[in-house]
C-alpha cells in the first residue's frame, strides 16, 4: 500500500517536472510554430547554472537567478538566430535549434567537463518530506520527517515494519511545479499580456494585425518558455544528478509528451506528462514480465520460449521505451494527440 | 529571395558519369595509406546514406530525425546474414551481403513507414524521432538481435571467394563499396528523373496542390520513403562489411543527426549536396576529431551559421559563385572572398585559443598550465594569454563585420548586373 | 445534355456557423457558370466542399453521376474534376514546364512509377508543351516557377488545372488581382483553353462575368437566390437588393 502511495507520489512528481518542461515547449510551439528542439539543453544549462550560482551564493538564490539568466540567454538566441530564420520556415527554425542544441551540450562540457557535478540540495531539502510506516499490526501511519530507527525495526521478528520515505527533494519538485502551474494559469488568463498570448496561440496573424508587437511577444515568451525549463533544471538536477547526458534522456520525453498531449495544448501537455510519468515510474518498480504473467494465468510455457528475450523482458526493462510505444499508439489511433486542437 | 536553378551544360551526361567512376576507381592510388584506405571507404557508405537522406530532405521536404534507424538495421541484417553465411546457414556471395541490408532496409521502412508518413513538417520530424528514440532503446532490450553491450561482430572473410577476392584486405572492400556507390549514385539519380521522383518534389513544394492534381499526397511519401529505406540499407550492409562489427549507436540519435547535419551542410537542394555533406562527414569524425576536442563545437556553430545565411549548403554556394563566374563576375569579388576569409581565420584563431586554454585547464592540470596552439605558446592561467585572444576574437569580429558588408554590397552589384544580364539576353 | 454537376441540398457548417445553408445547383455538362456574391457568402466555400477539400455537414454533391460528397481531393480530381486556387498555388521550385508535366502525369496512367523515366514519356511531354503554348508560356519553358510575374503566375496555376484534361473546371477568382488589360487577355485565355469543357468560375469582376458566363448564380449567405441567364440576374430584384452599393453592378453594355 505505501509502495503504492509513495511510487505515485514519485510518479507525480515526475510528471509534473516533465510538465514544467513540456510547458515551455508547448507555449513557444503554439505561439511561434517553432519546436525548439534545443528546450532540454536549456534544461541542463538550468541545471549546471543553478550548480554554479549555489556554490557560491547557495541554493536559494540560485533558484532565482538561473532560470531568469537561462530565460535570458534564450531571449538573446531567439532575437539574434530564431528571428533571422522565420522568414525560410518552420524547418530552418526547427534546424537552428538542433544546432543550437549541439552547441550547448559542447559548451556546457567544455566549461564543467564530461563528468556529473555535484549538485546537492540544500539544507532542508535533504531529508524526507515525510515517512510512511506499515506496520504489520499498527497498520499505516505518517511520520514527518525521517522515521528513526528504532521505528523502522521491531525485536520481534513476526512483526513487519516497512519504512517507505518520500524525498522532500520530490516534494519540493511538486510545490514548485505546482505553483508554476498555478502562475502561468493566472498569467495567461488574468493578465493583458497573458491574454494576447491567448490569443497569438490560436490566431498570431490575427493577433499581430491588431497592433500587438508579435515580434517582441515571441522574444518574451521565448525567453519565458526557456526559463520555465531553467526553473525545472535547477530542481531536477538537484534532485536527480547534474550531467551532460540530462538533456538526452528528458529531450526525446518531452517531445513525446508534446506530441501526444496534442500538440498546441498545455492541457494535453499536463495529461500527457502526468500519465507518462506516473506509468514509467510504476513500471520501472515492476519485475513482472510475459513468464509471470502466465504464471499467474496458469499457462506454462516451453524452456525454449521462457529463455526467448521477448518473453523474458519485464516490465521494468521495458519501462524506457513505454513513452515512444505511446508515441506511436497515439499517432496511429488518435493523431491529433489526447487533447490537441491544432494539427501542427 | 530567388531561387537559382543552374542548368549544367549539357557536356553529356556520359562524360560526367565516367569522371565520377574514374575518380572511384583511382583515389585509392592516389592516396594510398592505410588511413586513407579507410576513409575512402567510409565516404563511398557515406554517400549512398547522405544521398538517400536527401531523397527525404531535399527531394521531398521530410526532415527526418531518425535515418539512422534504417541504416543500423540494415546493418545489423547484413552482419547476421554475414555470420549465416560464414556458417554455411546461407548461400549467397558476401558481395551481395549488402543487399540483404538493403532489403532489411526496405522491409523496416515498408512497416515504419507507413505511420511515419501520414504526418508531414514538424509532426514527421517528431515521429521519426520517437521510433529512433524506440528502437535505440529496444537495441539495449533484446540481445539476440542486437548483440547487447558487445554488438555484432562478423568476418567478411566468409563463403567461398570469387576469383581469389576475399574482402580481407581494406583494398578490396573499398572497391566492393565504390561499386556499390557508382551503382546506387546512379540509381537514385534516376530516381530523380521519374514520375514518383518529380511528384516527389511537387510534395515539398506545395503538398496541398499536389492532391489536387490527382495524386495521394501521403502515398508519394510513403513510397518514396521505401526507396530511401531501401538505399539507407545498403549502406548499412555495406558499413556491416567494412567494419565487421555492428554496435547498438548505428541505430542513436547521434547518427541520426550526423546525416541530418551533414547532408545539409553538404546542400540538401542540389544532387551532388550530399555527396559533399557525405565527404566532409568522413573528414569531420576521422580527421577533425583528432585536431580538437571542439570539433562539435565549431560543427554546431557552422551549422548554425549555414542555416542562416546559406541554407542550400556547400552546394549551393559553389553553384552560386559558379553562375557568377559563368557571367565572368568572379574576378570582381574575389578579393571580397579572401578578406572573408582571412577575418574568419582570425576569429577562428582568438576564439580557439580561449576553447583551447579552457579545455587544457579543466582536463590537463597535470600537464602544467601552458600549451601549444598553432605554433604560440599558451598560459591557460595567465590573464595575458586570455586577454590576448580575447582581444583576436574581438578584432577579428570587427573586421569581418566590415568585410562583410563590403562582400554583401558587391554581391548585391553582381546579382544586379547579371540579372540584368540575364534580360538583356531574353530580348535579344 | 447530361448535368456535370450537381449540388443537393448542401449544409456546411463549421462548429455552430453555418456557412452553407441549403445550396441545389445543377449545372449541365459544357455550361459555363459565374458564381458571384457578396463577400463571405461562402463561394470558396462552396468551391472547397466541391472539389473535395472538406466535406459536407450534410446534402449530396455529384459529379457526372457520381456521389463525391467526402471523396479526397485525388479522388475527385481522378474523377474528372480540377479546380484552381485563389491564392497562386503552384510548385515554386519546379520549372514552368514541370509544373504542367505533373499535373498531366496521373490522367496518363503514370502513378507512382519509377521505373521510367520523364524524359522518355512522349506523351506527357507533349502535353505539357501543348498547355504551355496554350498559356502563352512557352517562352518561359524553363523559367522556376516563383520566378514569374503575377499575371504569369496566374496562368500557370489555369495550365495546371486544366493539363489533367478534366471535364469539369472550377476556377476561384481566376482574375484576382489583375490589371484591367490583363484581365481582359485572361478572359479570352480561360474561353480558349476550356473550350467545351464545363467551367464554374467564382468571380467578382462583372466585366468578366458578363463576358463569359452562359448562367450567373448568385450566392447571398449560404444560398442560392438565383440562378439564371445574365441579364434575367441582372434584372433579378433580390439581386438588386443584395449588391445595392457594389460599384460593378453595372456591366459595359457590350460585353456579351
Amino acid at each position: 500500500m505505501e509502495f503504492f502511495i509513495i511510487s505515485m507520489l514519485n510518479g507525480l512528481s515526475y510528471g509534473l517536472l516533465l510538465f514544467m518542461l513540456s510547458s515551455g515547449l508547448t507555449l513557444i510551439f503554439s505561439m511561434m510554430g517553432v519546436l525548439n528542439f534545443a528546450h532540454a539543453s536549456f534544461y541542463m544549462a538550468g541545471a549546471y547554472f543553478g550548480y554554479t550560482i549555489s556554490k557560491w551564493v547557495g541554493f536559494w538564490p540560485a533558484l532565482f537567478v538561473a532560470p531568469v539568466l537561462v530565460g535570458a540567454c534564450g531571449a538573446v538566441f531567439e532575437r539574434m538566430t530564431l528571428r533571422k530564420v522565420h522568414k525560410f520556415g518552420h524547418v530552418p527554425e526547427l534546424l537552428v535549434t538542433f544546432g543550437l542544441s549541439y552547441i550547448v551540450l559542447e559548451l556546457v562540457q567544455l566549461i564543467w567537463g564530461r563528468t556529473a557535478v555535484e549538485f546537492p540540495p540544500p539544507e532542508v531539502l535533504r531529508d524526507s518530506a515525510f515517512t510512511l510506516i506499515n506496520h504489520s499490526v499498527q497498520g499505516l501511519s505518517v511520520v514527518w520527517g525521517s522515521a528513526p530507527a528504532d521505528l523502522c525495526s521491531n525485536a520481534d521478528a513476526s512483526v513487519r515494519v516497512v519504512c517507505s520515505p518520500f524525498p522532500a527533494t520530490r516534494g519540493f519538485m511538486m510545490l514548485v511545479a505546482l505553483l508554476m502551474l498555478m502562475s502561468l494559469w493566472l498569467l495567461l488568463t488574468r493578465t493583458r499580456i497573458g491574454l494576447v498570448i491567448q490569443a497569438a496561440l490560436t490566431h498570431p496573424e490575427m493577433a499581430e494585425s491588431l497592433g500587438h508587437n508579435v515580434p517582441r511577444v515571441f522574444m518574451l515568451v521565448f525567453g519565458a518558455g526557456t526559463g520555465l525549463a531553467g526553473l525545472a533544471g535547477v530542481i531536477g538536477g538537484s534532485t536527480f544528478v547534474t550531467e551532460p547526458a540530462m538533456s538526452a534522456t528528458v529531450g526525446s520525453v518531452i517531445f513525446v509528451v508534446v506530441v501526444v498531449g496534442g500538440m498546441g495544448s498545455l492541457s494535453g501537455a499536463f495529461l500527457a506528462s502526468i500519465l507518462i510519468g506516473v506509468i514509467q515510474t510504476f513500471a520501472v518498480a515492476f519485475d513482472y514480465s510475459f513468464i509471470t504473467l502466465c504464471a499467474q494465468l496458469g499457462l506454462s510455457l516451453s524452456d525454449a520460449a521462457r529463455e526467448n528475450s521477448f518473453v523474458k523482458l519485464t516490465l521494468s526493462q521495458v519501462a524506457p521505451i513505454l513513452p515512444y510505444l505511446f508515441l506511436v499508439l497515439i499517432l496511429i489511433f488518435r493523431p491529433k494527440g489526447l487533447l490537441g486542437t491544432r494539427e501542427g | 529571395m530567388t531561387y537559382y536553378k543552374f542548368k549544367p551544360y549539357n557536356v553529356g551526361r556520359v562524360v560526367i558519369w565516367s569522371l565520377f567512376a574514374i575518380l572511384l576507381l583511382v583515389v585509392p592510388l592516389v592516396f594510398t595509406s592505410q588511413l586513407s584506405a579507410t576513409m575512402l571507404a567510409q565516404m563511398g557508405i557515406a554517400i549512398i546514406a547522405c544521398l538517400s537522406y536527401n531523397m527525404l530532405l531535399g527531394q521531398g521536404g521530410m526532415l527526418s530525425f531518425g535515418h539512422a534507424v534504417y541504416t543500423g538495421l540494415g546493418s545489423y541484417m547484413a552482419i547476421h546474414a554475414l555470420n549465416m553465411v560464414a556458417a554455411g546457414n546461407l548461400h549467397i556471395p558476401v558481395s551481395l551481403v549488402p543487399l540483404v541490408g538493403g532489403l532489411a532496409g526496405m522491409g523496416f521502412a515498408i512497416l515504419l513507414g507507413y505511420v511515419t508518413t501520414r504526418k508531414s513538417g514538424t509532426p514527421f520530424a517528431m515521429i521519426t524521432m520517437g521510433i529512433a528514440e524506440l528502437v535505440f532503446a529496444m537495441s539495449l532490450m533484446f540481445s539476440e538481435f542486437f548483440g547487447g553491450e558487445a554488438g555484432v561482430s562478423g568476418n567478411r572473410v566468409a563463403g567461398d571467394s570469387f576469383w581469389g577476392i576475399t574482402y580481407g584486405p581494406q583494398i578490396q572492400i573499398y572497391y566492393l563499396i565504390s561499386i556499390y556507390t557508382f551503382i546506387c549514385v546512379a540509381l537514385m539519380y534516376a530516381f530523380t528523373q521519374t514520375p514518383l521522383g518529380r511528384i516527389l518534389n511537387a510534395v515539398r513544394d506545395n503538398p496541398e496542390r499536389v492532391e489536387f492534381i490527382g495524386y495521394n499526397t501521403q502515398r508519394v511519401r510513403y513510397f518514396s520513403f521505401i526507396i530511401a529505406g531501401f538505399f539507407a540499407g545498403i549502406a548499412g550492409g555495406l558499413s556491416a562489411l567494412n567494419f565487421e562489427i555492428v554496435t547498438a549507436e548505428v541505430v542513436g540519435a547521434g547518427r541520426s543527426g550526423a546525416y541530418l547535419l551533414f547532408t545539409f551542410l553538404g546542400g540538401a537542394t542540389f544532387f551532388f549536396g550530399p555527396i559533399l555533406g557525405a565527404i566532409l562527414m568522413v573528414i569531420a569524425f576521422v580527421l577533425l576529431s583528432e585536431f580538437t576536442k571542439a570539433w562539435l563545437l565549431y560543427l554546431g556553430l557552422l551549422f548554425l551559421f549555414m542555416v542562416m545565411y546559406a541554407p542550400g549548403g556547400f552546394a549551393s554556394l559553389l553553384m552560386m559563385n559558379l553562375r557568377v563566374a559563368a557571367f565572368g563576375k568572379l574576378r570582381q569579388i574575389w578579393v571580397s572572398y579572401l578578406g572573408l576569409i582571412v577575418t574568419a581565420l582570425v576569429i577562428l584563431m582568438g576564439a580557439g585559443a580561449m576553447i583551447e586554454m579552457v579545455y587544457h585547464l579543466q582536463l590537463n592540470d597535470s600537464l602544467g598550465d601552458t600549451l601549444k596552439f598553432t605554433g604560440v605558446t599558451l598560459d591557460a592561467k595567465s590573464i595575458d594569454s586570455w586577454v590576448g585572444s580575447l582581444l583576436v576574437m574581438v578584432t577579428g569580429l570587427g573586421l569581418f563585420e566590415v568585410m562583410r558588408r563590403h562582400y554583401l554590397h558587391e554581391w548585391g552589384e553582381i546579382q544586379t548586373g547579371i540579372e540584368n544580364e540575364i534580360k538583356r539576353r531574353e530580348a535579344a | 445534355m447530361t448535368c456535370a454537376l450537381e449540388l443537393k441540398d448542401l449544409h456546411k457548417s463549421f462548429g455552430k456557423t453555418e456557412i452553407i445553408r441549403g445550396v441545389n445547383l445543377a449545372v449541365q455538362s459544357g455550361e459555363r457558370i459565374a458564381i458571384i456574391g457578396p463577400n463571405g457568402a461562402g463561394k470558396s466555400t462552396l468551391f472547397n466542399l466541391i472539389s473535395g477539400r472538406f466535406g459536407p455537414t450534410s446534402g449530396d454533391i455529384v459529379l457526372n453521376g457520381q456521389s463525391i460528397a467526402h471523396k479526397k481531393p485525388y479522388e475527385i480530381n481522378r474523377m474528372g474534376l480540377s479546380r484552381s486556387f485563389q491564392i497562386t498555388n503552384i510548385f515554386p521550385k519546379l520549372s514552368v514546364f514541370e509544373n504542367l508535366r505533373c499535373a498531366v502525369l496521373w490522367s496518363l496512367g503514370y502513378k507512382y512509377t519509377f521505373l521510367k523515366f520523364l524524359s522518355g514519356l512522349r506523351d506527357a511531354n507533349d502535353q505539357a508543351e501543348k498547355f504551355l503554348q496554350m498559356i502563352k508560356l512557352d517562352k518561359k519553358r524553363d523559367v522556376v516557377a516563383m520566378n514569374l510575374t503575377y499575371a504569369e503566375q496566374r496562368a500557370l496555376e489555369i495550365g495546371i488545372t486544366i493539363a489533367g484534361g478534366s471535364d469539369v473546371i472550377l476556377l476561384d477568382e481566376p482574375t484576382a488581382g489583375m490589371s484591367k488589360s490583363e484581365t481582359s487577355r485572361f478572359i479570352s485565355l480561360i474561353k480558349a483553353v476550356t473550350e467545351g469543357k464545363t467551367l464554374l468560375t467564382v468571380e467578382h469582376d462583372m466585366g468578366v462575368v458578363f463576358g463569359l458566363a452562359d448562367k450567373i448564380a448568385v450566392i447571398v449567405y449560404g444560398e442560392v437566390i438565383a440562378f439564371d441567364a445574365p441579364e434575367a440576374v441582372r434584372a433579378n430584384p433580390k439581386v438588386q437588393e443584395a449588391y445595392l452599393g457594389t460599384s460593378n453592378a453595372d456591366a459595359p453594355a457590350g460585353a456579351h
